[in-house]
């Protein structure tokens, strides 16, 4: 008996442990953000490009990157989700059945996951030398879809295959065609559909090493596609890489300009997921 | 029986991942009466039941031979239209599944997706069928709400309601009763008698009573095999073979 509760006992004490650490090192990284970000955290930060000596040290902001980072995850997630939703649809709606087809389909994106993003910079950088186009916003756009893909179609996958096979039956019986089947269900997993925008988005918004080729980088806001297209992520790294005290002040603020908009992400699809849940059975 | 039948199932047989699951069916269902399958668990009643409406044709691994005829025309053709033969049979599950949208919306779907009506048609026809399963007085002041914020009795009634709306010819029921409170059961098993008169109607049930209440005629499934088919109260209190006497009894299970 007593050896019993000294297991419960320790393994509680180590379940606590492991939260204080994972919760501790949160606030830590969040502090950190803001106590070395907030002192260099001016209105100049997010309304104003570069400016002349922004790099050692004079005036100017990083709105370049702020406007080039949306861009690029924003554009990521939307064409990827353009791909994504019919290869899920497809592997759960039109496969069904054949059940080797989409077990390979399955690992083929589960490898594709787990592959690092600096391939795909490097895959996407490939594209653009055969395509003859320079490093981006296109060329940044088309390296975070690619990144993003696998992420989206795999989350999509695990959502669409929540639904009730009752649910597909009951269409289908009404004499619906497996597309106009495929809409119902789209329309059952709309809250899923926003969860794999936010963890698109965040994975899009917070990468550097696909970007890193692909899009370049641009003291300015992008107008066009063809133009190089700055980054939050690699503003970051640019501004730490500096000696100037100033600059390396701007580069926390970044990085807490970064956490906000991922946050206000966040918080704008968990409203959205709450709003559209509420025809879930 | 008197009248031609409705569907009539010739040498059906149909394999699950190799597995033998109805073996041999022929089976007539009678038109404009209530059928019921019957038997213990896992017999086949439900693989039965979905083989009606090619429901079947989406299970993995399944292999079906044989044929099923529905007012004469076998729905495994090969050049039978699938939409067409589902939209003669409503199906009701054995929860109510409501489609993630509002109660009209709900009703109006088959029509929708079936033709393009105009509102003032639709409006009436969600009107006549929800009056028809006994739900409008109780949903009529709130139409656009969601169909899930239902009770899963009117749920159930939504859905019998959505099935009517295509207009079938035939109406399934898979243990459609077994989620539901014993009130609700009660509403949707006089539904069944009532819809009789303009509908064929197939329920698959392990409830006896309710088999015995509702049902013309009672198939007894055992095993994957029809052992015995006949009108109801001859097959429950008069069974000729020994199985249906065990299984009647709760022998068998």
């Amino acid at each position: 008996m007593i050896k019993r509760k000294l297991e419960e006992l320790f393994i509680k004490i180590l379940m606590i442990l492991a939260t204080i650490l994972v919760v501790g090192s949160f606030f830590l990284i969040v502090g950190t953000i803001f106590s070395k970000g907030l002192p260099y955290m001016t209105w100049d930060m997010i309304t104003k490009i570069p400016g002349g000596g922004f790099y050692i040290g004079k005036e100017g902001g990083v709105l370049n990157a702020i406007i080039g980072s949306l861009y690029v995850a924003g554009g990521a997630t939307v064409s990827g989700l353009i791909i994504s939703i019919p290869v899920a649809i497809f592997i759960n709606m039109y496969l069904s059945g054949k059940n080797f087809i989409t077990d390979v389909l399955r690992t083929v994106f589960d490898v594709l996951f787990g592959i690092p993003s600096i391939v795909y910079g490097a895959f996407g950088f490939l594209i653009m030398v055969y395509f003859g186009l320079r490093a981006s916003l296109l060329g940044g756009i088309i390296a975070v879809t690619l990144l993003v893909i696998p992420l989206l179609v795999r989350t999509l996958d695990e959502v669409i295959r929540t639904v009730p096979g009752e649910l597909r039956d009951a269409a289908l019986s009404l004499g619906s065609t497996r597309w106009e089947t495929a809409k119902v269900v789209l329309r059952q997993i709309r809250p899923g559909i926003f969860t794999a925008i936010l963890l698109s988005f965040g994975r899009g918004i917070g990468d550097v090493a696909s970007v890193l080729f692909t899009a370049g980088f641009s003291d300015n806001i992008p107008t066009s596609l063809h133009e190089p297209a700055a980054t939050l992520p690699l503003a970051i790294f640019f501004q730490l890489g500096s000696p100037v005290e100033e600059v390396q002040g701007r580069a926390y603020a970044s990085a807490l300009i970064l956490t906000i908009v991922v946050l206000i992400i966040t918080v704008l699809s968990e409203i959205l997921i709450k709003k559209f849940s509420k025809h879930k059975i | 029986m008197t009248s031609t039948p409705h569907i009539s199932v010739q040498n059906l047989n149909v394999h699950i991942a190799n597995q033998h699951i109805l073996k041999d069916i022929s089976i007539n269902i009678p038109n404009k009466k209530v059928t019921s399958i019957i038997g213990p668990s896992g017999c086949g009643k439900t693989t039965l039941l979905k083989s009606f409406n090619r429901l079947l044709d989406n299970t993995p691994d399944v292999k079906i031979t044989g044929k099923v005829l529905v007012d004469g025309e076998d729905i495994y053709d090969p050049n039978a239209e699938i939409t067409h033969i589902r939209k003669k049979m409503g199906l009701l599950s054995q929860r109510p599944y409501p489609l993630p949208m509002s109660i009209y919306d709900n009703v109006a779907y088959g029509p929708r997706i079936h033709g393009n009506p105009k509102k003032a048609e639709l409006d009436e026809l969600v009107e006549t069928q929800l009056k028809a399963t006994g739900l409008w007085n109780e949903v009529k002041d709130r139409l656009k709400a969601p169909a899930s914020k239902l009770s899963i009795g009117q749920q159930q009634r939504l859905c019998l309601a959505r099935g009517l709306a295509v207009e079938p010819e035939i109406i399934l029921g898979d243990e459609s009763t077994s989620a539901l409170d014993p009130t609700s059961t009660h509403i949707i098993e006089d539904l069944f008698i009532e819809l009789k008169e303009k509908y064929s109607i197939v329920l698959v049930t392990h409830i006896l009573r309710q088999a015995r209440r509702v049902s013309d005629y009672i198939i007894f499934v055992y095993m994957g095999k029809i052992i015995e088919f006949g009108p109801t109260e001859e097959v429950l209190l008069n069974p000729k073979q020994e199985l249906t006497k065990e299984y009647v009894k709760g022998f068998i299970s």
